[in-house]
């Protein structure tokens, strides 16, 4: 049943069209966002993984030599 | 501010490492014996339980899940606890998820090779397998979530964004996957039919790699090269594009394994544009990885991790150009079907998955030891043998490819194929799978060697399985305000939730429309629901894989028609599938296309193949097939399949169900009659009788649809 109904969804090409906007938009909002954010925030963000607060990983040069 | 003592959970992280080990091993081995299996027959021992259509899933399923999967685990594991700044949420979640998931990994080896199987690739495991996936999926979810809610960093670093869009989309995608009906315990039919299952299946596939062989490795990638290398990530705003831009756009990329197939030209489309723009976000992806060792080039040329890392993230740049040029029509008309795809896959899979998680165990092992690494030369030693193992699979995989394609398409003067006989052309490529079979040695005595060195490095010090660590507790002021896209960092649920709906939406698009306008698959008339024998012939056909070898689906091309139909030139329609629960198109030809191979050989040529392919086509590399002729058709679950197939839309009539052995047993004994005539002896009852029952029905009901309009 649920098929009929769906199957008769008026302007169901409306559909790509809805979904490229949600994509259009999004994607602008993000790179705005993205090169007009504060460098010191992104700065801070990559530094994340270096800094654990643990000593054992604290020295990050390799344990290779 | 006061430092809180907190303490990593590493023990879990150790568990998950030797599986990792262990199922590397073992999934690695089991796809060099299918290897050897493709050009020497005799490997797979006449057992059935060893036959190459069983062993295929069997290696594909443990290197993926098992191997790949453990290491995921492994990583996502030590990863998030620092990066939160916070233990794992719950201890006890930690060790549901690692034994659930080795106790699926346990009930695949044994399912598979007793050949209960779905037949949909990567997705295999019989239904109450499924049901066990997701919960112990949702018990990895709910952990690490938890982790993430009781944090004390207040933004998530971009390698968690990866998580958790790998933890919502292979959620989505194993549901709507595994949509089945069971007959019995171990038997089910998928819900989806013909097209749509191909569809359904192919959206999974396809997404299985990006989200659970790619997302959660980006995100390895991005928290264990700034370590390995000591550098933070050369661009982070760059990594966030990556996120969004890959999980939007992957969803959409799954049609192209169905390119000029019976699929919908739309979708195919979709499919190619979605493609071509995936390269976009992936090479971003990759240049973020290699420019993140600027300056630290010269310590590449010492630190087998960051060897490891560097060649990882160059195959995933490699494999992630080259995925985009096969999903272009004209280069795929080419390659599908070929090794080149098994070649394509195995770039990724060797290089890209294999040597990142090689390469973080390396960083790991001697840190969670509090140690060094044993030998850093029989770490190069592995890197080295294992890159040659790489070039040794890769390449003749792709020399075989082209070759064999192009000889399928060539055509003499006379206007005929030049190499009719398809054998022709396996027989030309042998010498390119031996080959194969030296380079994936190369790379499992490469593996050897790092688990000699691992238990080595082990010993040598002491394991932490509670690592102390000093970590400032989270502020609470400063939950508010901040830009959208940091604000959304700091809710992980919002966050989920966006990303379930971007990939939602691909989804969506691609699918419901096939599903709910029906001039996508245009309907033939004369197409009937399979025979009650058909049927169990099917089951067997699926039951041994035969899909791993034989596709069913003749592309629009004249070479593939002249070659598969040169009476009719039919290729394959939508509409002849619809009864097919699930739909049997493969994805590679090792022997020929099957799906118009109904009436073109006697009863008696398939008898005699099935029992000794080797002399009836001399050279073939088709194992035998030797207990079909003993085992004899499970007539008990007739009528649970014929109920099953009606509910999910199969027209057999009400009370069918009753009838359908009586049906059965006339077809099987004209099938066993014929075969005495010709000296055959052999019991209607033998499950080689249903299977030549189906196999002689292939392709033939739009032919009767032809005689009918010729009246």
């Amino acid at each position: 049943m649920y098929k009929n109904i769906l199957q008769n969804i008026d302007h169901i090409a409306i559909w790509p069209v809805i979904s490229f906007v949600i994509f259009f938009v999004f994607f602008i909002g993000l790179l705005v966002w993205v090169f007009t954010a504060d460098k010191n925030f992104m700065n801070e963000m990559s530094q994340k993984p270096l800094h654990d607060g643990s000593e054992l990983n604290s020295d990050t040069e390799s344990l290779m030599q | 501010m006061e430092l809180e003592k907190i303490h990593y959970d590493n023990k879990i992280v150790k568990a998950f490492i030797i599986a990792t080990i262990i199922f590397g091993i073992v999934g690695m081995t089991v796809g060099l014996l299918a290897a050897i299996q493709l050009f020497y027959p005799l490997a797979n021992f006449d057992l059935q339980y060893t036959t190459f259509g069983r062993i295929r899933p069997l290696h594909t399923n443990a290197v993926i899940f098992a191997f790949v999967g453990n290491a995921m685990f492994a990583g996502i594991y030590y990863s998030l606890q620092r990066l939160l700044k916070t233990r794992m949420f719950n201890d006890s979640l930690s060790w549901i998820h690692f034994w659930g998931w080795q106790l699926i990994i346990l009930a695949a080896a044994i399912t598979l090779p007793l050949g209960l199987t779905t037949s949909k690739e990567y997705a295999e495991l019989e239904w109450p397998i499924d049901i066990a996936i997701a919960l112990i999926w949702v018990v990895f979810g709910i952990n690490m979530i938890g982790t993430i809610i009781k944090r004390r960093e207040q933004h998530m670093y971009v390698a968690i964004w990866f998580y958790i869009a790998t933890f919502v989309t292979v959620a989505v995608l194993h549901i709507v996957n595994s949509f089945e009906m069971p007959v019995t315990f171990f038997k089910s039919y998928s819900w989806y039919a013909g097209v749509q299952d191909a569809l359904v299946q192919w959206w999974y596939g396809h997404n299985a790699v990006a989200f659970f062989l790619t997302t959660p490795f980006l995100g390895i990638m991005y928290y264990f090269l700034p370590k390995a290398a000591n550098r933070p990530v050369y661009s982070y705003r760059l990594s966030i594009i990556h996120f969004w831009s890959l999980i939007f756009i992957y969803i959409w990329a799954g049609p192209h394994h169905l390119l000029y197939t019976a699929l919908p030209e739309w979708a195919q489309s979709l499919g190619v544009v979605f493609s071509i723009m995936l390269i976009a976000p992936s090479w971003g992806g990759m240049l973020n990885g290699l420019f993140t060792l600027r300056g630290a080039w010269d310590r590449v040329r010492e630190d087998a991790v960051l060897k490891f890392m560097v060649v990882a993230v160059t195959a995933y740049g490699m494999a992630t150009l080259e995925g985009p040029l096969l999903s272009l029509k004209n280069v795929n008309a080419i390659t599908h079907y070929t090794d080149w795809i098994v070649a394509h896959v195995h770039v990724g899979g060797l290089g890209w998955n294999g040597f990142l998680i090689f390469g973080m165990i390396y960083w790991l092992i001697p840190r969670m030891w509090n140690t060094k690494l044993y030998s850093s030369k029989l770490a190069n030693l592995h890197f080295w043998i294992g890159t040659l193992g790489i070039v040794f699979y890769a390449l003749p995989m792709y020399i075989g490819g082209v070759v064999q394609s192009l000889m399928w398409k060539e055509f003499a003067a006379d206007g005929f194929l030049k190499y009719q006989n398809f054998l022709e052309t396996t027989t030309q490529i042998l010498p390119m799978y031996m080959l194969r079979a030296v380079g994936g040695t190369l790379y499992l005595t490469g593996v050897l060697i790092m688990t000699y060195n691992l238990i080595k490095t082990a010993a040598s010090g002491k394991f932490v399985a509670n690592e102390e660590a000093e970590v400032a507790p989270l502020p609470k002021a400063i939950h508010d305000g901040g830009h959208w896209h940091s604000v959304l960092e700091r809710k992980p649920i919002l966050f989920t939730s966006l990303a379930l709906v971007a990939i939602l939406i691909g989804g969506i698009i691609e699918m419901v429309p096939t599903f709910l306008i029906k001039s996508n698959i245009p309907t033939i008339a004369s197409v009937k629901p399979y025979t009650p024998l058909e049927l169990h012939g099917r089951d067997i056909y699926i039951r041994e894989g035969c899909v791993s070898c034989h596709s069913q689906m003749i592309r629009p091309f004249r070479s593939e028609v002249q070659r598969y139909d040169p009476k009719d030139g039919e290729y394959s329609k939508a509409g002849e599938y619809v009864y097919d629960h699930p739909f049997l198109w493969g994805s590679k030809r090792t022997g020929p296309d099957l799906h118009r191979t109904g009436g073109k050989y006697a009863d008696s040529w398939h008898y005699r193949h099935m029992l000794t392919p080797g002399e009836v086509s001399t050279g073939s590399i088709m194992p035998a097939y030797p207990w079909l002729y003993e085992q004899q058709i499970n007539k008990s679950i007739t009528a649970s399949m014929i109920n099953a197939m009606r509910t999910i839309g199969v027209p057999y009539e009400a009370g069918y169900e009753d009838r359908a052995n009586d049906d059965l047993e006339k077809q099987a004994s004209r099938i066993a009659e014929g075969l005495q005539l010709e000296g055959l002896d052999t019991s209607s009852d033998a499950e080689i009788v249903a299977l030549i029952a189906y196999l002689q029905r292939l392709g033939k009901d739009i032919k009767l649809e032809k005689v009918a309009n010729n009246q």
